[in-house]
């Protein structure tokens, strides 16, 4: 989707501040909602794309004006309303109100140490790869409404496949309730007078990762 | 927020979704155990060994994976600073961050004005952070745009010549490591 969170090569946002002794968290509140994300994702209800596109779906009022864990706390109240697995009632009166929906699992404090461990989104290829470094490419221009990870700034320009990264989980199908659809994923590199113009720095590049369903031969 | 983050762990709680505990870990996890000392570390022995080096550059998942730390990390891939070139990581879409070498991503990170800037205007990112890097350098940004995650291998600073791994990692900051900063320069404050 078109969103305010996809803010490759926008203006307005000013200078990058970084925070001198920045601590992990800022708040007690952040650590409970960063650690419920974790929990909750483990019911394996929701993949990493559907959190995602839950935050992304937010109005763009609220996602520009919150800070990041509220934007994930947010995001994971509504998956869990959407998922049934609690209820408006619920949040109103800030306790259970109804019996918990069955689930496949939770996590244990015998298994969090798992959750430290990132998945792993490589699957067998339906195919093989459509191109091999060295290709030039163009990316397609595509606008869903819904998920997808090929930014505004990269659509429709012409860039060349540095490294293909295997055959990988296809966020705008499972986002979509279409399954993990896996597709070849590849580094795809754009000189920067490519995507931005003439005035654009001349010594810097780009790279993204793209599903093959991103690009075209050219 | 905070009554309203205690009432949906609350709810959760109640209705056996969420295990405080298991929380309690994770929390825990990220405010002690993992965070960019673990990068430092895998930087300085980069530096160091060039067996490791190569095994880095060549499949990093497998290179850390072998080091035993908290968290294993899954499509990791690492890049090297040179004289001639520098690599920059950027998540324009989210906050995608290898947060099992460099822990959880600073605010900053996943800011609007770094996720905004950092595609089409590097070099003014990189004056934010003040760094300014020779007119010649070849800027490389790579926006984490899939479940691929950067580690950026600085510059080894001069005059480190015969220095342990754990003096190295001393001089690998976060910064560096997300391509914002350089290495410091043994005897820089720190």
């Amino acid at each position: 989707m078109n969103g305010v969170h996809d803010m490759g090569g926008m203006h307005g946002f000013g200078k990058v501040e970084p925070e001198p002794d920045e601590p992990v968290f800022h708040a007690p509140w952040e650590g409970r909602v960063l650690a419920m994300n974790r929990a909750m994702g483990y019911l394996g209800l929701w993949n990493i794309d559907i959190g995602r596109y839950s935050r992304e779906t937010l109005p763009p009022h609220v996602y520009l004006g919150s800070s990041y864990y509220k934007k994930w706390e947010l995001g994971l109240t509504n998956l869990c309303v959407q998922f049934g697995l609690i209820g408006d009632d619920e949040l109103a009166a800030g306790h259970a109100l109804h019996p918990a929906k069955p689930v496949k699992r939770t996590l244990t404090a015998a298994d969090a140490p798992k959750t430290l461990s990132r998945g792993n989104y490589e699957r067998p290829a339906p195919a093989p790869a459509k191109f091999k470094a060295g290709d030039r490419v163009r990316t397609r221009n595509i606008n869903p409404p819904s998920h997808t990870r090929l930014p505004r700034y990269a659509r429709g320009h012409s860039g060349v496949v540095e490294c293909i990264r295997g055959c990988h989980v296809f966020p705008d199908a499972v986002a979509a309730g279409k399954g993990e659809d896996p597709h070849w994923l590849y580094t795809v590199v754009f000189e920067a007078r490519e995507l931005w113009g003439e005035a654009a720095d001349p010594t810097a590049k780009v790279s993204i990762e793209a599903w093959e369903p991103y690009l075209e031969a050219i | 927020m905070q009554l309203r983050v205690r009432a949906l762990e609350t709810i959760l709680t109640e209705k056996g979704y969420v295990d405080p505990k298991a929380l309690d870990f994770i929390i825990d996890a990220y405010e002690t155990k993992i965070g960019p000392h673990i990068g430092a570390r895998i930087v300085a022995k980069a530096w160091a060994d060039p067996d490791f080096k190569h095994r880095l550059f060549a499949d990093a998942t497998a290179a850390v994976g072998s080091l035993g730390f908290a968290g294993r990390s899954t499509h990791l891939i690492a890049v090297e600073n040179t004289p001639r070139l520098h690599n920059m990581v950027v998540c324009t879409l989210c906050s995608c961050y290898p947060w099992e070498v460099l822990g959880l991503p600073p605010v900053w990170y996943k800011s609007a004005p770094y996720r905004s800037r950092a595609v089409i205007e590097p070099r003014g990112v990189l004056a934010d952070f003040g760094v300014t890097l020779p007119a010649d350098t070849e800027i490389r940004v790579w926006d984490s745009t899939a479940e691929t995650r950067y580690l950026v291998v600085p510059m080894r600073p001069a005059g480190t010549e015969g220095w342990s791994e754990e003096k190295l990692a001393t001089l690998v900051t976060r910064d560096s490591m997300i391509g914002t900063g350089l290495a410091r320069a043994p005897g820089a404050a720190s």
